[in-house]
């Protein structure tokens, strides 16, 4: 009864949504303003609806309905009460749901926004996330149905359909195959849906983008609507991918955070495009530049969202041929290049309604370095894209399989993120408009001549590793121009208004908070650099097999091996546990419990490290192997990660800094967008309109 | 005794290099140096993993064959080889600079260079802007607004609050 029930309700959606898209468009040629409030309405049914139907789920997932094929699949009655919740988003049907009720919630909160100034919008950003949200319930209903049962056939053989077939009976197994263990750590819970927020949350602005395309609309009214909604998606996006990698670190067992898996690659990029857009969007709203490069910047990151989701749910990355044999591969490839080729084709059709309204003065100026940041970004995107899908391609022309694995990605991107992160250095202290050496020089030096003191300390302190030295030299300099920006700031506001220094940097954070709120994202940025440098540049690892009470040597660290313990718990679960103890100059540090937990219902190991951190290093302790019998001898892997916790005081800074870029000043949604801009963008489109 | 001399020296050679040898084939290869190796590996079986860190059991075995290699004597060029040998391309941690695989190495710089040279010819263009785009003075042109559309404009400014 739950079942047909809620996967009844998915299909009342599925009908829902098909009306919205039929009503908006005649509402739309019609011009009829009722049928439009009535595919809204349509649209805001969506949320409770698929929220009913994810709660049944939830609730079969709690309570063992193994007679459905993703219970069976994605828990068990040994796992908490908690796993079974998040395992809604565990398998591929329960995470295609998830993303449709998330994109469900997004074009409700759309829907119920005022759309008293811009009601041309509403049937176009309408069309667009019923479009987007249509396919994906299409695809949970049709394809990957996570209501479908277990049928016994009457020749004995296990079905798989969501109604009987002729003669079947149901089939439930007495329990389920359990969650993959990888997926039952903290980070993993939230990291899905993180990521599935960030791209949900860009279709947003990618509606609109079409929104004003199709009416005409070109000036930036369609970018400030938006502002907050691509912030926070990249909020999202940008947690998701920090989160990927904290769990990748606990759990995956090589001591590192980020592979250069095709997997994490597809997360990457809709985030290098969004980071481009954000920095884009502000030179149309300062300049009125750069109008059609923001759609290309817009268009690129829906398509790339989608092909994430298309990368990690086709099977694609196994092989090119599960993707032929996968139900849902060719669909995602289909809407994929369907809904790339209609927005291009209307972005090249409205081409000339988005000329720029001023030129680029200087090669110096705040939008020229933004436009140069555009270029790196997108150029770490080609290498992301082309590295991800050559051996696909690969396969395809020669049927022989290659790997694009860490070396190709790092030797590629990392002197381009070096230059980005000089242009996050420079870019502060350019102006808007006009910039020459001489002003930037004078903006600079002051910062620059401080941050250069640091590799000269680094030096004489006997580090000589020249990625090290131009590494911290950058984040050095990106440091103190910020502070050098936040100095100013306050300095003008003493002059100006008799405040002390720590009143001033306040009132400067709460009435500039989208510039000031973007330094704080860029220390946060330099933070998690000095992250990434210490694992990149200095990280060393040792593996050795010792008796009891021998120890190896790592760093200055002498991990001693004490012993080794077997024992069940709760969740069905057998876990090795050894004990090493940690010395530094005779000195005993603590002791660390590196394990192996073996899930006995998935069979499946997973090796959780012993890790000591602190801010200057991490010291990284893994049981590999040992001695069944006598538990004598045992095999560790240890790592040495200096400044690695750099990278998740980063990520705190990084959400301070979101949470005050993000924050309303006065009501920018409502200030009126710069008068000529509306006038240039309605005059062209009404001379094009007579024209033709 | 400097007829000898050259006799002698080649002795010496083989014998140290005939003893070096004994001593690489007699003693065991520590882990480090295996992982050495197996980190420039890819597991042929799983997706995307190192070999080096690989937990399958499948990967622990080719972990030992690297080992039993370095006892061996081979170089970690002949150790690579033959696991390519073995299990194809996909094995090295990137497509080996043959055939179509040079695609990977030279696509992106053109795409990028091709970025590169339109954001400078844009640059250009945005300084020197065309006659079209410009009056004979050098201003921008203005676009010219006629009496109906300022008409129009005003009404649909109107009709927005």
């Amino acid at each position: 009864m739950l079942v047909d029930l809620g996967s009844g309700i998915l299909l009342v959606t599925f009908l829902s949504v098909v009306y919205a898209i039929g009503a908006t468009a005649y509402g739309e040629i019609k011009k009829s303003a009722a049928f439009v409030e009535s595919a809204r309405r349509a649209m805001l049914l969506t949320w409770p609806l698929i929220t009913f139907s994810a709660l049944i789920l939830i609730y079969l997932l709690v309570n063992n309905h193994y007679e459905l094929e993703y219970v069976y699949q994605v828990t068990s009655r040994s796992m908490p009460f908690y796993l079974k919740v998040t395992a809604l988003w565990g398998g591929q049907s329960g995470s295609l749901l998830f993303w449709s009720w998330l994109m469900s919630a997004f074009a409700s909160i759309v829907m119920v926004r005022k759309w008293d100034r811009d009601r041309e919008f509403l049937p176009w950003v309408i069309l667009v996330s019923a479009i987007t949200l249509a396919f994906f319930l299409g695809m949970v209903i049709f394809f990957e149905n996570p209501f479908n049962r277990f049928w016994q056939t009457s020749n004995g053989e296990i079905a798989v359909k969501m109604f009987a077939p002729l003669g079947a009976i149901a089939f439930t197994p007495d329990d389920g195959r359990g969650l993959n263990p990888l997926l039952r750590h903290p980070g993993m819970i939230i990291h899905p849906p993180l990521l599935y927020l960030g791209f949900v949350s860009f279709v947003i602005p990618f509606a609109f983008a079409i929104a004003a395309l199709a009416t005409g609309r070109t000036d930036d009214r369609w970018i400030r609507i938006t502002r907050r909604w691509t912030l926070v998606a990249w909020l999202f996006l940008s947690l998701g991918l920090v989160l990927g990698g904290r769990w990748a670190y606990d759990v995956l067992g090589w001591g590192g955070y980020w592979g250069w898996d095709p997997v994490e690659i597809a997360a990457l990029m809709p985030w290098l495009t969004g980071t481009a857009f954000l920095h884009s969007v502000m030179i149309q709203e300062k300049r009125g530049m750069l109008k059609h490069w923001n759609m290309i910047l817009i268009i690129l990151t829906y398509a790339l969202v989608i092909f994430g989701t298309f990368l990690t749910r086709s099977g694609v990355l196994s092989s090119v041929h599960a993707f032929a044999q996968s139900a849902i591969g060719p669909l995602f490839f289909g809407f994929i290049g369907l809904t790339f080729i209609t927005s291009t084709a209307l972005l090249l059709h409205h081409w000339d309604e988005l000329r720029s309204e001023t030129e680029m003065m200087s090669i110096l100026s705040r939008e020229a370095l933004f436009l140069l940041n555009n270029l790196l970004f997108i150029s770490v995107l080609v290498i992301c894209f082309w590295g991800v899908i050559f051996p696909l391609i690969s396969e395809l022309v020669t049927g022989q399989k290659v790997t694009v694995g860490p070396p190709f990605y790092e030797r590629a991107t990392s002197p381009i993120f070096g230059v980005l992160m000089l242009l996050m250095g420079v870019a502060p202290l350019s102006a808007w408009g006009h910039s020459t050496v001489k002003t930037l020089g004078r903006a600079l030096w002051k910062p620059a001549m401080v941050a250069m003191l640091v590799p000269l300390a680094l030096v004489i302190s006997g580090i000589h590793n020249i990625v090290a030295l131009i590494g911290f030299t950058l984040v050095a300099l990106v440091i103190f121009v910020t502070l050098y920006e936040f100095w100013r700031g306050g300095q003008a506001r003493i002059k100006k208004s008799n405040e002390n220094i720590f009143q001033a940097i306040g009132h400067l954070l709460s009435r500039n908070r989208r510039r000031y709120g973007g330094y704080l994202i860029h220390i946060s940025m330099v933070l998690m650099a000095i992250g990434i440098l210490g694992i990149e540049v200095f990280q060393t690892e040792t593996q050795g097999t010792v008796a009891q009470g021998d120890s190896l040597v790592l760093a200055n660290y002498t991990i001693t091996y004490d012993s080794l313990a077997q024992f069940n718990t709760s969740g069905n679960r057998q876990v090795t546990r050894a004990v090493v103890s940690i010395h530094r100059d005779k000195k005993l540090l603590g002791e660390l419990y590196p394990r192996i937990d073996y899930f006995i219902d998935s069979q499946q190991p997973m090796t959780i490290p012993g890790v000591r951190s602190s801010l200057i290093d991490d010291l990284y302790v893994l049981l590999v192997d040992w001695q069944p019998v006598s538990m004598k001898g045992a095999t560790f892997k240890i790592y040495h990660n200096p400044l690695v916790n750099w990278l998740w005081i980063g990520t705190i800074v990084f959400i301070l800094g979101m949470l005050t870029a993000v924050t309303p000043d006065k009501d920018p949604d409502y200030a009126p967008a710069r008068p000529t801009d509306y006038v240039v963008s309605m005059t062209r489109r009404r001379t094009k309109k007579d024209q033709e | 005794m400097k007829r000898f001399l050259p006799i002698i020296l080649f002795f010496l050679i083989f014998a140290g290099s005939r003893i070096n040898i004994a001593a690489a084939q007699g003693s065991t290869p520590t882990d480090d140096e295996v992982n050495a190796i197996a980190k420039q590996l890819f597991c042929p079986i799983c997706e995307n993993t190192p070999l080096d860190v690989c937990p399958t059991q499948a990967c622990a075995q080719w972990r030992a064959l690297i080992r039993e290699k370095l006892t061996d004597g081979w170089t970690e060029a002949q150790i690579k080889q033959y696991f390519v040998d073995n299990y194809g391309a996909r094995v090295l941690s990137e497509p080996p600079r043959t055939g179509l695989n040079w695609m990977v190495y030279i696509l992106p710089p053109l795409i990028i260079l091709a970025g590169v040279f339109i954001l400078i010819r844009s640059f250009k263009i945005w300084r020197h802007p065309t006659k079209e785009s410009h009056g004979k003075d050098g201003a921008p042109l203005q676009e010219t607004l006629s009496e109906e559309h300022i008409i129009r404009m005003e009404e649909e400014l109107r009709k927005r609050g």
